[in-house]
């Protein structure tokens, strides 16, 4: 059975579209069908974050409104098989996606594939309601800051309320993806803590991905960061995400760059 | 002030996680009916300027919501006595 995952924060710039590029590639390697499917129409980015910019033919839009195959858009990722892009249009706005067409898409998507993970657009408008309606579940991607904080709260109301599980009565699973978290500075009293962020938000952690220079660096050369440096703490932290995900129960921890010692000091700090 | 200030430069955290909880209590409750309010307070104003003037001002919609009791407060100031007595008919 087909899960859709829409990766959400409210907020931009948390890591939606890192942590969509990460979590595909984790599950991918894992041996789950996948294919990330970026709602930013207008300002598409996935494509680069997983190396795939020039290989764009056709689009989600072209595929909503009946332009092209599905089959035709989507790209399969020249690392992983099992992995595959549907990007979305940089040219058109959002309000060329219709309910009707993304409602199609989705089924659609939900044969072929083991995940479907939609990155959301910033924002609570019409494209961040598009991505969501459909979603089983969903990874809110959370900055320790407290615009970004009060931003997923808003997006958990969203979850609650204007997705069709809610509308049925049902409820949308719902993560929490802690980023760019530095747990000395945490634990100095500079940054929100983790436990901090759970208490207010009240939703059950999927992971913690330390700030780290990796990302960077992953984007860059266009590699989910789950590819281009698997030992790398962000890595770590996805695949762990990913385990979850899937079900598997793991003490929770915040891998460090300096395996070992580090995560021994801050592992039991973590709720 | 100036000491005070350093000493407590480096625990701005707890500072960040109270202004949250205050305002997300605040948000929680409000925020979510806030759009339900203004329907409401438009459409009763709607009825109410049917059969009578009165200034839109004078009129306040309040949505408490609680855990075991919720509250719809409306509250209409009436305009003074001389301009309901100066008001045409009712004409149904």
């Amino acid at each position: 059975m087909a899960k859709v995952l829409v990766v959400t924060s409210g907020k931009g710039g948390v890591g939606k579209t890192t942590s969509t590029a990460a979590l595909g590639a984790a599950l991918a390697q894992a041996g789950q069908k996948v294919v990330v499917v970026d709602f930013d129409v207008g300002l598409r980015n996935l494509d680069l974050i997983m190396g795939a910019e020039r290989r764009v033919v056709y689009d989600l839009i072209n595929v909503v409104q009946g332009d092209a195959k599905l089959s035709q858009a989507l790209i399969r990722d020249k690392r992983l098989e099992t992995l595959h892009l549907l990007p979305a249009s940089q040219t058109r706005d959002k309000d060329a996606l219709t309910s009707e067409g993304v409602a199609r898409v989705m089924d659609e998507l939900r044969e072929k594939f083991d995940w479907v993970i939609c990155d959301s657009p910033a924002g609570i408008e019409r494209g961040a309601q598009l991505a969501m309606y459909h979603a089983d579940t969903a990874v809110v991607v959370t900055n320790p800051e407290i615009s970004s904080v009060r931003d997923s709260d808003r997006i958990i109301g969203l979850l609650d309320s204007k997705t069709e599980r809610a509308e049925k009565g049902e409820r949308v699973d719902k993560h929490l993806l802690l980023t760019r978290y530095d747990p000395a500075r945490a634990k100095r009293g500079e940054m929100l803590k983790t436990e901090d962020i759970l208490e207010i938000l009240s939703i059950p952690l999927l992971g913690i991905v330390p700030e780290s220079q990796d990302v960077l660096r992953a984007s860059n050369l266009g590699s989910p960061v789950t590819l281009a440096d698997p030992t790398s703490a962000p890595a770590r932290a996805y695949t762990d995400a990913v385990r979850r995900l899937m079900g598997e129960k793991l003490a929770m921890s915040i891998p460090g760059d300096k395996k070992g010692l580090f995560g021994k000091l801050f592992g039991r700090r973590v709720a | 002030m100036n000491l005070f200030n350093f000493l407590n430069r480096r625990t701005s955290a707890p500072v960040a996680r109270e202004r949250l909880q205050i305002l997300l209590a605040h948000e929680r409750v409000s925020g979510n009916h806030s759009q339900l309010v203004a329907v409401l307070q438009e459409e009763i104003l709607a009825v109410i300027a049917k059969h009578m003037q009165i200034d839109r001002d004078k009129v306040v919609v309040k949505l408490d919501r609680g855990d075991d009791v919720s509250t719809l407060e409306i509250d209409i100031e009436m305009p003074p006595q001389t301009q309901s007595q100066a008001r045409p008919e009712l004409s149904l």
